[in-house]
């Protein structure tokens, strides 16, 4: 034998027994069951959990989820503290955790938004250390890039086998599609699901692989069934939103991306679901179908899917019951990862083949940058989600909001919160009035050749001025309470602590 | 014009306000807002009504106003005519409401 | 021309409509401080409505206000607080006789007069909702030269006649003396409100029938019925090539010193022409047809 060959010898185990790696082969029984656990508590002890690790979640359930709330309750009891709570967003229902960050358990947070109670106490200064605040896509690429290292994640499923073959698209209560999960599974240390009911091996479809899941843990309700999987919104009567709807269909049209087997996404927004509405009879009268729409998939969307006028659904997130059953038996509607959705650090991202893209806008200032996390009294409200994403890949980006909320203009001078650089939007539309990026002039002249009522955003800005008064600035402290990471980790704003 | 009862005008609807006027106990007028938007426009309202009661002449009573992120321009008129309903006023000076 | 497919009825009571409701685009928006206001807010909604007036953003499109009837006690302060704000069309409902009309016109100048705004600069509009109404619309719509237009009012007048809504057919005379009165004078005709907004077939049908009938334009209580309304009123492509065609002859015999003008043999005299300038107009105000 050569030294070489010594060498390596040297190095390798010698083979001993064929279960020596895996010692659960020998006991039949063990060896199918060993992922299941008998509690949650269970689960946690055996993953390791340690105070100061990384927690995940994903939110496919909504403001009916139940997972978060009651894993960290658990943790709480178990006496854990310190721990970094990763979910991919949070909403009002997660109003329990403020308890949980006021104790201890909860020390840092990253999410791409947070409502309600738990968002105004952690405006008003609750946290020690800033909220990092991420898009959908900035999340993986954080995950990527090694700045957040999920140790354990506890993953709510609607069905799993035994060997953790998970989906949400059957049983009882379904959230469609388990895009942000899929992440969670592919990269944090430990995976464990929270099934509502485990089904016989093998579970298929498999969002989530049992080569990627650890522990699986029946629960009795994974989330509030009334909440989750209601029916596709209804489409709005209300005649401003029906207004802005028609605008922006009309702007789609006309900006020399409606072409046969173009690309579209929409919000969820109620201007924005009925603005499918509108585009319908444009595609019918002009014989165009898209090739496929990308979200965020709601009833709308599905609808004209099965009408043939999109030939596939991208569905990173179903947003009701109509997309989540679309989801499950039309083949065309395909479940992705949020990475494969946005994530500026994969090989390939959806968002990257997007021609024409709705936008919601809490503020939107004369630069077009656009805040869709703080409200105008600083406090914050939404969710940075896919929005900074899509606006930098797609072909067109469009805005659309009321320009009025109350009294509280949409339009402003300048945002409270930059999340998505104004370079990224091309057009806004308003019950106003239509403005164009100076950087698009192409769109303007196309625009203005259709007969539709372009102006520049200075002038909405000043209507919108002169028709509430200009509202006094908004006084913060010195104390910042959420950094806002644009999509490749860099910081484009902060979030500073509300006065008073 | 003089507040001799208690009186109300408006509602609490989006984008309207409710306005109380009284007599009052003291001398002297107090007015107390609150509103959905009092952050960004709390002073602006304060403005609006007291030159409102201003130019009505008004200068002693209590003037409650729950605001729903109203305009100026419903603010004006809400404000008048809670206090022309609380004066009894039976004619209306034009000027005074411009 | 003033073209007045479209006029929307606001309630003047409602705040949030007043504050919002001029991004629609009608050809007139409508504040209404009669029947869509309770009595006990009509001091209210005079208030509403006067300082709403005065907003720049509703200097944009004709504004009209239908004050309470004269005999009332709200009708002369609304019809102040309408003149002073500036309005541009006073409607008076419930006009039965040519005198309702003189009575209204006289309070209007007086008003003007003691404002400083200009005399004459108020317009006028009566709405028709009897049968004594109907009978003497031809008086009623020569009574004032402040009178653009006059209105079929639907709901009270099918009352006054002992009938209800229906197809159309309890409209039938109504609709055509109204129309025939307008003509007569020289004035616009305006049709009855459509108040069930879910059933957009029937709405459609009737539009289709009061434009054939000749009638300048109808009332709307929603904002969804703008784009409906503009869209049946829209000429055709058709429609308005030729009517370019006749303008531009009409042009070109002006230029002739010609005192007849053909176009295709046929001759084109004034009203061939006025009516094609309509069409024009038209098209520019929203398109063609869809």
């Amino acid at each position: 034998m050569t030294d070489l060959a010594f060498d390596l010898l040297d190095r390798l185990p010698r083979f001993d027994g064929f279960a020596s790696q895996n010692p659960y082969l020998k006991d039949p029984e063990l060896k199918r069951s060993r992922k299941v656990c008998p509690s949650l508590e269970d689960a946690v002890r055996r993953a390791g959990l340690k105070d100061g690790m990384t927690i995940s979640f994903h939110h496919a359930f909504r403001e009916g989820d139940k997972t978060i709330n009651s894993v960290v309750d658990l943790l709480a009891r178990m006496g854990f503290k310190d721990l970094t709570l990763a979910p991919s967003s949070l909403l009002s229902c997660n109003a329990p955790l403020i308890e949980h960050i006021r104790n201890g358990v909860i020390s840092r947070i990253y999410t791409s938004g947070m409502r309600g109670k738990l968002a105004e106490a952690i405006s008003h200064g609750l946290m020690a250390h800033p909220v990092n605040i991420h898009s959908h896509g900035g999340r993986v690429k954080l995950i990527q890039d090694g700045e957040l290292k999920i140790d354990v994640a506890f993953l709510g499923v609607s069905t799993a086998d035994c060997f953790g073959n998970a989906n949400g698209i059957s049983g009882r209560s379904r959230c469609g599609s388990l895009g942000y999960a899929k992440v969670d599974a592919r990269h944090a240390g430990t995976v464990i699901l929270l099934a509502e009911e485990i089904v016989p091996f093998p579970n298929a479809p498999a969002s989530l692989s049992q080569d990627e899941v650890d522990y699986v843990v029946k629960v009795d309700q994974i989330g509030d069934p009334s909440k989750i999987s209601v029916g596709a919104a209804r489409i709005t009567t209300n005649p401003r939103e029906l207004l802005i709807a028609r605008l922006s269909a009309e702007v789609m049209v006309h900006s020399g991306y409606f072409e046969q087997g173009f690309s579209m996404q929409t919000g969820s927004g109620a201007s924005a679901t009925a603005t499918t509405r509108f585009l319908e009879g444009y595609m019918r009268k002009n014989g165009i179908t898209a090739s496929f729409a990308l979200g965020g998939i709601t009833g709308g969307i599905v609808d004209l899917h099965k009408k043939g006028l999109i030939e596939r659904v991208i569905d990173t997130q179903s947003f009701d019951g109509d997309a989540a059953e679309s989801l499950r038996t039309s083949p065309n509607h395909i479940e992705i990862s949020t990475n494969e959705y946005a994530n500026a650090g994969s090989k390939g991202a959806y968002v990257d083949q997007m021609d024409l893209v709705i936008l919601s806008a809490l503020e939107i200032d004369v630069d077009f940058n656009v805040n869709v996390i703080t409200g105008s009294d600083g406090v914050m409200r939404g969710a940075s989600g896919g929005h900074s994403d899509v606006a930098a890949a797609a072909n067109l980006s469009i805005v659309v909001a009321p320009l009025i909320r109350s009294r509280i203009p949409t339009v402003v001078r300048r945002c409270t919160t930059v999340v998505t650089p104004g370079e990224c939007i091309g057009v806004l539309v308003t019950d106003h009035g239509i403005a164009v990026n100076p950087r698009r002039p192409e769109i303007a002249q196309r625009l203005k050749a259709a007969g539709l009522p372009v102006m520049t955003i200075e002038a909405l800005q000043q209507r919108a001025d002169s028709l509430t008064g200009e509202p006094r600035p908004i006084e913060f402290l010195d104390k910042v309470v959420g950094i806002v990471r644009y999509r490749d980790g860099s910081v484009i704003d902060i979030v500073r602590q509300v006065k008073g | 014009m003089k507040i001799v009862k208690e009186a109300l005008a408006g509602t609490l609807e989006s984008s309207d306000l409710l306005v109380k006027v009284s007599p009052g106990s003291a001398t002297g007028l107090e007015v107390v807002i609150s509103s959905e938007v009092m952050q960004q426009f709390g002073l602006q309202i304060d403005h609006v009504v007291r030159d409102t009661l201003a130019r009505l002449g008004v200068t002693a009573g209590l003037v409650v106003v729950e605001d729903k992120g109203a305009l100026d321009c419903a603010i004006r008129a809400r404000v008048q005519t809670a206090v022309m309903r609380g004066a009894e006023a039976q004619t209306i000076d034009w000027s005074a409401l411009s | 021309m003033k073209l007045r497919r479209s006029m929307l009825f606001l309630p003047g009571a409602n705040a949030a409509m007043l504050s919002t409701a001029f991004v629609y685009k009608p050809d007139s928006i409508m504040f209404d401080l009669e029947d869509a206001v309770s009595l006990r807010e009509k001091d209210s909604a005079r208030l509403l409505v006067f300082h709403a007036l005065q907003l720049p953003v509703y200097r944009e499109t004709e504004t009209v206000v239908r004050i309470n009837p004269l005999n009332t006690p709200f009708g002369l302060p609304d019809l102040e607080a309408a003149v002073r704000a500036g309005v541009d069309v006073v409607r008076l409902p419930k006009t039965d006789c040519a005198e309702d009309v003189e009575v209204l016109e006289r309070e209007v100048e007086r008003i003007e007069r003691a404002c400083g705004r200009e005399i004459g600069s108020t317009k006028l509009m009566a709405a028709i909702e009897s049968a004594s109404g109907v009978i003497n619309a031809l008086p009623i719509a020569k009574a004032s030269p402040r009178l653009i237009g006059i209105a079929l009012a639907g709901f009270d007048y099918v009352m006054d006649m002992q009938t209800e809504r229906g197809d159309g057919t309890e409209l039938f005379y109504a609709r055509c003396a109204v129309l025939h009165a307008a003509r007569a004078a020289k004035i616009d005709a305006f049709d009855v409100v459509w108040s069930d907004l879910n059933d957009e077939a029937g709405f459609l049908k009737e539009v289709d029938l009061i434009k054939r009938l000749g009638f300048n334009g109808k009332s709307l209580i929603n904002p969804r019925q703008i784009e409906l309304l503009h869209n049946a009123y829209a000429p055709t492509e058709e429609e308005v090539e030729y009517a370019g065609r006749v303008v531009a002859a009409a042009a070109e015999g002006e230029r002739k010193g010609l005192g007849v003008v053909s176009l295709n043999g046929k001759m084109i005299d004034g009203p061939v022409i006025d009516h094609a300038r309509r069409v024009l107009q038209r098209a520019e105000a929203s398109g063609t047809r869809k």
